[in-house]
């Protein structure tokens, strides 16, 4: 209770300082306008429908990109992990390109697929999948062997073996991994998005975009707001659930 | 019924080493671990084997786990060769190895549950029984990180008699527990051992310590790893470790093999 109290009254504090700075007349409201007319903006935004519309559009490709890339990317992990040959090739393919920020994908992404959800969709699954295949691969070769051995003795064999031993005890860097995932995901889309307009939705990087092209900087960091909340509930609702359960069975971190 | 059926004291197996080699090839060189090792352990019995750290006494439990294999030579329980892991083998580690994303009834469960012929409310039964016997029913649905290092070992000795085994194979399960809390241990595996009837082998570097649980003990010699004297030890159970009857016991062990000991703390 006093800690949500002082997250509020420090929000607070953020916002009066903001109104200060506009009140101050030292900067044009067309450069920094009031955080009034940013809440007039997602207010009236979001009465009209235009900010749930953008959203909408925008989180379905983010997910549907985003758990393309997970469902390919966990058993791709689990082959580098498991076989020299895969490492050798899918494991340094993937070492290669995670460092390759995947808004470069969308020029390539554009030629091949048009101005398609497709094209989207490639660029959220080129930022996932790397690093889940990374990440998985990672996990599966920190699990203490021994585990793999207690659970032989008790009857398990190859594929029960993966699937209940080797998949749950690798779970802490798969989550990480996943967030890591996410993250970059959602700064691809947003990159994708402001980039290049795709005419069968318009997502919350193309409103900002328009923003910028009218001066309407309320809208512009009235998206940036919305984008925050967004990554922020996918924190909680997505990953949080996860790491309390991993805090409380591994008796790591804070509980 | 079927509970009762799962639950029953099974007849142990007798266990054949027979000529049992094995190298490894490490970064300094081959190590001979075990050169021509034969055994022969009876229905029920318990026996320690003991020796210094390389003498091939892990590798020997594992062998007869079935976690290894042989470079020649073979095992046999019950006069069948054993070729890979099996329940009616089951062993219990230095450390625990229990698994940290399962509470201690899951893991507990996690053997039985590859037991096709039990249902779910019959596994939780079992593991409850066991759970039990080893003294942690207060402590089923606990995360394995908020046991001590005794509980953990009583949990891991759960997770091994559950399928109810044949064969116990004991991997210096209590090296790394505090003297009390061994001493405890002690006098709990010999409980268990007597109720359950089960073949034990236990291996440990502490000679004391098996002359306090075994009917046996077998002492291993170093490179290459052999058996250099047998011990038969007929005291009276439950046996203290500190009594002094077994003190005379364990210094004829300890004095046997003079010169192989040199820096090697085997009294503890």
């Amino acid at each position: 209770m006093r800690r949500s109290l002082s997250s509020v009254l420090f929000f607070v504090l953020l916002l009066f300082i903001w109104h200060l700075m506009v009140r101050s007349g030292k900067w044009s409201v067309v450069l920094l306008p009031d955080p009034q007319s940013v809440g007039e903006y997602l207010w009236g935004a979001g009465k009209d429908g235009t900010l749930w519309q953008a959203s909408l559009v925008t989180m379905r490709r983010l997910l549907i990109g985003y758990f393309t890339g997970i469902a390919l990317g966990l058993p791709l992990g689990l082959l580098t992990a498991r076989f020299k040959f895969c490492e050798d090739t899918i494991g340094v393919l993937a070492l290669g390109l995670q460092t390759l920020p995947s808004v470069c994908w969308v020029p390539l992404a554009l030629l091949w697929f048009g101005q398609t959800e497709t094209a989207m969709l490639f660029v959220v699954v080129m930022g996932t999948l790397w690093s889940m295949i990374i990440a998985t691969d990672n996990g599966v070769r920190n699990v203490p062997p021994i585990y793999a051995r207690a659970a032989r003795t008790m009857g398990s064999r190859q594929m029960h073996t993966w699937l209940s031993v080797i998949l749950p005890a690798s779970l802490p860097f798969i989550v990480s991994g996943m967030k890591q995932g996410w993250a970059f995901a959602w700064r691809s889309l947003m990159a994708a998005e402001i980039f290049v307009t795709i005419l069968t939705g318009f997502g919350l990087g193309q409103l900002l975009h328009y923003g910028r092209e009218l001066n309407a900087m309320e809208q512009v960091i009235g998206i940036m707001v919305v984008i925050v909340i967004i990554g922020l509930l996918a924190d909680k609702i997505l990953f949080s659930p996860w790491e309390r359960f991993l805090h409380r069975r591994w008796g790591t971190g804070r509980s | 019924m079927r509970i009762n059926e799962e639950l029953e004291i099974i007849q142990p197996s007798k266990l054949a080493v027979e000529q049992v080699s094995k190298r490894f090839r490490g970064r300094s060189g081959e190590v001979h671990a075990l050169e021509s090792v034969s055994l022969k352990i009876a229905e029920g019995d318990f026996v320690c084997l003991v020796g210094p750290s390389g003498c091939g006494k892990s590798t020997l439990l594992n062998i007869i786990a079935g976690l290894e294999k042989p470079d020649s030579g073979r095992v046999l329980a019950d006069g069948k060769p054993v070729s890979e892991p099996g329940r009616d083998r089951m062993v219990m580690f230095q450390e625990s190895a229990l698994f940290p994303w399962l509470d201690v009834l899951g893991n507990v469960m996690f053997g039985l549950k590859l037991k096709p012929n039990l249902n779910n409310r019959e596994r939780r039964e079992v593991a409850l029984f066991y759970l039990k016997l080893v003294g942690l029913e207060k402590f089923v649905h606990a995360n394995v990180h908020e046991l001590s290092g005794g509980m953990r070992q009583r949990a891991a000795l759960a997770r091994a008699l559950a399928p109810n085994p044949r064969v116990l194979l004991m991997d210096e399960p209590f090296a790394a527990l505090d003297a009390l809390t061994r001493e405890q241990l002690y006098g709990d595996i010999q409980k268990i051992w007597e109720v359950r009837k089960k073949t034990i082998v236990f291996v440990t570097h502490n000679v004391r310590e098996a002359a306090c649980l075994g009917n046996r003990v077998i002492l291993f010699s170093p490179n290459p790893g052999r058996i250099r004297e047998e011990f038969t030890v007929d005291l009276e159970r439950p046996r203290d470790i500190n009594s002094v009857a077994l003190a005379s016991y364990s210094s004829r062990i300890t004095a046997a093999p003079t010169g192989f000991f040199n820096g090697e703390d085997v009294s503890e």
